[in-house]
């Protein structure tokens, strides 16, 4: 099915974006109240830092709706736009030399537009093997063509992971558009909604959960500011949230609650993959693009794992348009 | 306003980010002078200056590149207005590639006049990035003749993985303009210790930023 012929404006959708925006109406005013109320030098960073992300959030939850507001296309380009700035950020941090330079420059220009335009057709087939399959087979050959064998099997793995991060797993979040499910077509710029909703809440909240109960290091030595408390806290009451909007997904309340349990689940995953590759190069943050978060990688880290998982397990339940279950 | 679209262009393609470890204050002369790696490199250095520094701030360049085509000759004669120095061939005697690389110096001091300041590429040639080679005597000769310049260390960093050498399409990855504290030459300093003293201060730039 094309992903352009519809325009996807739905009242469910308008509902969910209203949430979000009242959401971010009574953050902001929290946050403007710390600020005037919050004294010492630790207390005013924290919130300050929190401002600062509060104002990037309008911005990205602007950008987010327009997007989603204008259908297949405009959601496409986002993420296009997205995977080019994250591949960008990832590729800067990576060890690759001089005889890489063409596979990358094939990566952003030639498999990365590709891949978006292959959602655009509704090509499933192509869709779901160009990157691992044609991809990595000719940015490895293309690498050897340039002859180099320095630290070859590290380089050419290293170009493979993230294509494979910054170009596959997000393009399936846009390829939600392409699912065909009885009795929700039109619709599925709410899955969307849904993935990018419930992986962001989750983020935040157990940011908050943690700042709030945060005794208990998950994972000391990969992120040390991951507590227990923060991530149970931040998981089950976005899988709250997850379920509360059930009426604008296909789901049952149950199965959203499911779906938004795992969800935020492989997003933590993914935030901790992504720390881990961050401490290797010895940096923080991924970039300076977005004031408060660091770089786009920082922001989309729990949404390069979650997207494709979220992606086949609603396909596999509940999309018509593959071939039957033998 | 071209000057200005160029800029942009430029920090879209490397994604460069201006790094200040001092701040550069006051209307004096300066000699930006940085590590050399790629064909980029100028015109990085050039966008992520400050406009009203910008705007005294010429490029040292090869006439033959410059003069070719419309595009060019407009872009070096009013908008980058650059100082364009005649290259000699690598088959010319020693004799005359020292006679031209005097009257190089020469002119560059003589455009730079009482107002403007250059950015300069001291190696001489665009290197793989890996270390920073050792200065040519250009940077002591321009400094003689202007003594009371100020001289300004910029490390690129990553420009060489952007657009390597030999490679005529960049990879937009992201990359940073150190500027570092600015030096003067000092009284009766000789040639070597000078362009060593120079050279160390992008190493240091390098090490600590890169």
């Amino acid at each position: 099915m094309s992903v352009l012929s519809e325009l996807s404006f739905d009242s469910s959708l308008v509902m969910l974006l209203g949430g979000v925006l009242a959401a971010l109406v009574i953050g902001s005013l929290v946050g403007f109240i710390l600020s005037l109320r919050v004294k010492g030098e630790a207390g005013r960073a924290t919130v300050a830092n929190l401002n600062a992300r509060l104002r990037a959030w309008w911005v990205m939850v602007a950008v987010f709706g327009i997007a989603v507001a204008t259908g297949g296309i405009g959601s496409l380009l986002l993420f296009g736009l997205i995977s080019f700035l994250a591949l960008r950020e990832f590729v800067t941090l990576a060890p690759t030399r001089a005889a890489d330079h063409q596979a990358l420059f094939w990566s952003f220009f030639v498999l990365l537009p590709l891949q978006y335009y292959l959602i655009g057709l509704g090509w499933y087939g192509l869709f779901a093997i160009l990157i691992p399959v044609y991809g990595f087979i000719f940015t490895a050959v293309r690498s050897v063509l340039a002859g180099d064998i320095d630290h070859f099997m590290a380089r050419t793995s290293t170009v493979n992971w993230a294509l494979m991060v910054c170009v596959y797993c997000v393009s399936h979040a846009p390829a939600l558009l392409m699912l065909e499910i009885p009795g929700f077509q039109g619709q599925n710029a709410n899955l969307l909604f849904f993935l990018v909703l419930v992986v962001q809440l989750s983020d935040v909240l157990q940011y908050v959960w943690g700042k709030l109960l945060g005794r208990h290091k998950v994972a000391p030595v990969v992120s040390p500011n991951k507590t227990w408390e923060g991530l149970i806290g931040g998981i089950l009451s976005a899988t709250a949230v997850g379920a509360a909007v059930w009426w604008a997904t296909p789901f049952t309340p149950l199965q959203a609650a499911g779906m938004a349990f795992l969800i935020c689940v492989m997003g933590f995953a993914g935030g901790l993959v992504m720390a881990a590759i961050k401490r290797d190069r010895g940096v923080k943050d991924f970039g300076t693009m977005i004031e408060g978060h660091g770089g786009i990688l920082d922001r989309i880290d729990s949404l390069c794992f979650a997207a494709p998982i979220f992606f086949h397990v609603t396909r596999f339940f509940f999309d018509v348009s593959g071939q039957p279950i033998p | 306003m071209i000057a200005g679209a160029l800029v942009r262009l430029a920090k879209v393609i490397s994604g460069a980010r201006a790094v200040f470890t001092r701040p550069i204050e006051g209307d004096a002369q300066r000699i930006f002078f940085a590590n050399h790696t790629s064909h980029l490199d100028f015109i990085v250095v050039w966008s992520a200056l400050p406009r009203n520094l910008r705007v005294k701030t010429r490029p040292v360049a090869g006439r033959d590149y410059w003069v070719k085509g419309l595009v060019r000759r407009y872009l070096s004669a009013k908008v980058f207005k650059g100082i364009l120095i005649e290259r000699t061939p690598h088959s010319a005697s020693s004799e005359v590639k020292r006679e031209a690389a005097r009257g190089a110096i020469e002119r560059m001091a003589e455009e730079m006049g009482t107002d403007s300041s250059i950015i300069v590429f001291p190696e001489g040639t665009r290197g793989s990035g890996d270390e920073i080679s050792p200065f040519k005597s250009g940077l002591y000769h321009l400094c003689r003749l202007k003594p009371n310049v100020q001289l300004v260390p910029v490390y690129l960093d990553n420009m060489n993985r952007i657009l390597p050498k030999g490679e005529a399409l960049p990879v937009p990855m992201l990359s940073r303009v150190v500027f570092g504290e600015p030096m003067e030459m000092r009284r009766d300093e000789p040639k070597e210790v000078f362009l060593e003293r120079t050279r160390s201060a992008l190493e240091k730039l390098k090490e600590n930023h890169g």
